[in-house]
């Protein structure tokens, strides 16, 4: 197990590598000049000069690299071309909110659609199986704007029960922090709810229909204990399969999220970034999210084991 | 599904496809309302200047954030445009994005996955890039593309096309790897058949189902993924009214010209959802394995 993990930690380095390599080229592989298009329409000469120096674009490629990566080693994402400041610094100031709102979301977004796909394989067919189905056809159609707007207006404006937008830190109190959380948690979790419930769903029809769910209920065992105890762990590891490849849709949307809500997080950060074009920012937080996503997928693929023994290393 | 069987296609069938997605349409309701709203939808960007429409970019002042009446049944924007023009011209970006980067996605996605999964040296190689990519999160990647290119409909397509094609390479290769084991393959190398006439003749006709399906889902995605690219300002330009930009533009309005939120975001909605219940009955009717129980 323990040699395992430790090749499975060695194998994501060539992943993150890659991602690193890939935003790195982005800046010399696509077409026209990047400084001027970052400098926008009304720089001068000197200013696109300037942003190309600060780059690295007036040197060549396979030094630059040398040096950006192994400054990234070091922790050091670079200096933001609009603030003049360091890019972990920024990214520092604003993961408290992120972090808030992401684990919010993925805890809501577990608790809710793993007993609705399990209600919905348990009831297959039935009217509340139609509702599951089409909640999650429904849940995965709709933007995540869209339905913040949709909630805010039912619930912050008609309501008024809960704040139409802000953070307020864990620090002041536990209520304004989770007042301010729950509009983006249900935005934000809506398609990720939709996403697992199906596949929660899915994987729970199959172990259903198996022998030894037909023997538990033969030897008259409780349906929830059928359910709970011999369907649902053996169902489990497409389920955490789908929570971890999702992270993917709840860290998109966060961008999204944060912005509408003005939560002054990453995605806040990064969409200031996309307004000034201010590329060494989106290029630390892509390889933060990215570096996320993927030790997320690695710990999914070691709690394998845990819920099924047979799986052998 | 059994009491189906007898009926299934005889190999006299001339298109057992085609067939096969008629039957699935028919066991999938929603999947007909899937397709029938989506052709509406085609037709309202094809007819858009026939729709009672005025042109979508004419400014008009006086008449800025009027609410919705029967004058202006989407209200106007706080530069005076009719909304509910924007919103049908809107049909057009949304429709011609998300068709594009299915077409693209799928068609540069199977190029690759068959060259990578019949040629094996390549295999690692391309894999390891295509890993690479498939780590950051889509939306993330098309932010950095967009940031580096001056905003245009064109690179707002590519973009999105480069974050779904390595999910496409890695479907056909999957495919091609299990099609490559089976005896008529093996017969054909044994034959000399050359690799470019196995992969055309032999492997693709057998992708082109999971091929479509995925398809759909993707035109799904990249619909979305342009709302949320032009919500936040970094997507389709301004001077092109989408539904995304629309949106954007209604931000800062919201309390008080909620329309300019909900029409166009009512409209994507019901576009995107028309094509994943398309996609569903499609897997249905053409990936039987997958879609067991789904």
């Amino acid at each position: 197990m323990l040699g395992y993990t430790i090749r499975r930690l060695l194998a994501t380095i060539p992943v993150i590598g890659m991602v690193a390599l890939f935003v790195f080229c982005l800046l010399y592989l696509t077409p026209g000049d990047p400084a001027a298009v970052i400098a926008g329409d009304i720089a001068t000469v000197d200013d696109i000069e300037r942003i190309r120096h600060q780059l690295g674009l007036d040197q060549a490629f396979l030094p630059r690299f040398w040096v950006w990566a192994s400054a990234v080693l070091r922790g050091d994402l670079g200096i933001s071309i609009f603030t003049n400041l360091p890019v972990t610094q920024l990214i520092a100031q604003r993961i408290g909110p992120t972090l808030s709102l992401a684990s919010c979301t993925l805890i809501v977004a577990v608790l809710v659609a793993v007993p609705m796909g399990v209600i919905g394989a348990w009831k297959a067919g039935k009217l509340i199986d139609r509702l599951v189905m089409l909640f999650s056809v429904a849940g995965f159609s709709m933007p995540v704007f869209v339905l913040a707007y949709v909630l805010i207006y039912v619930f912050a404006i008609d309501l008024d029960w809960l704040p139409v937008q802000g953070y307020v830190p864990l620090q002041d109190g536990f209520w304004p922090w989770l007042s301010h959380l729950i509009l983006p948690s249900i935005a934000l979790g809506t398609i990720y709810i939709a996403l697992i419930a199906r596949i929660t769903r899915a994987a729970m029809l199959e172990v259903l229909a198996q022998d030894y769910v037909r023997t538990a209920h033969a030897k008259g065992l409780a349906p929830s204990a059928v359910l709970m105890r011999h369907a649902l762990k053996n169902a489990a590891v497409p389920i955490v399969t789908i929570i971890g490849i999702g992270i993917a849709l709840l860290i998109s949307g966060v961008v999204v999220t944060e912005s509408v809500f003005a939560i002054p997080g990453i995605g806040r950060l990064t969409v200031d970034a996309i307004l000034r074009r201010d590329y060494p920012i989106i290029q630390g937080v892509i390889l933060l999210f990215s570096t996320i996503y993927v030790l997320v997928n690695l710990a999914v693929d070691l709690s394998y084991r845990f819920f099924d023994p047979r799986i052998q290393y | 599904m059994a009491a189906l069987a007898p009926s299934l296609p005889t190999p006299v069938s001339r298109s057992p496809t085609l067939l096969r997605v008629k039957q699935a349409m028919w066991r999938h309701p929603t999947a007909i309302v899937g397709g029938v709203v989506l052709l509406g939808l085609i037709a309202m960007a094809l007819l858009a200047p026939y729709l009672g429409t005025v042109d979508p970019q004419a400014i008009s002042p006086v008449r800025r954030l009027r609410q919705p009446s029967s004058i202006y049944w989407f209200g106007t924007d706080m530069l005076g445009r009719d909304v509910y023009s924007r919103v049908v011209f809107g049909a057009r970006v949304s429709l011609a994005v998300g068709l594009s980067v299915a077409v693209l996605a799928t068609t540069i996605g199977l190029a690759i996955g068959l060259v990578t999964g019949f040629i094996r040296w390549l295999d690692g190689m391309v894999m390891r890039v295509m890993d690479g990519l498939m780590s950051i999160p889509g939306v993330l990647l098309a932010i950095a593309l967009m940031a580096l290119t001056k905003a245009s409909l064109q690179n707002v397509i590519v973009a999105i096309t480069i974050t779904e094609v390595p999910r496409v390479v890695r479907l056909i290769r999957g495919l091609v790897l299990s099609l490559r084991e089976q005896a008529y393959v093996d017969a054909a190398i044994a034959s000399g058949t050359p690799t470019p006439a196995i992969l055309l003749r032999h492997i693709l006709p057998n992708t082109i189902a999971p091929l479509l399906v995925q398809g759909t889902y993707i035109c799904a995605s990249a619909m979305l993924t342009e709302a949320i690219l032009s919500f936040l300002g970094a997507g389709t330009p301004l001077n092109i009214p989408s539904w995304g930009n629309i949106m954007a533009e209604g931000r800062s309005l919201f309390q008080l010209a909620n329309y300019l939120i909900f029409f166009p975001g009512m409209f994507l909605s019901l576009a995107v959802l028309s094509v994943n219940l398309l996609g569903d009955g499609m897997r249905d009717a053409l990936d039987p394995r997958l879609a067991r129980n789904m």
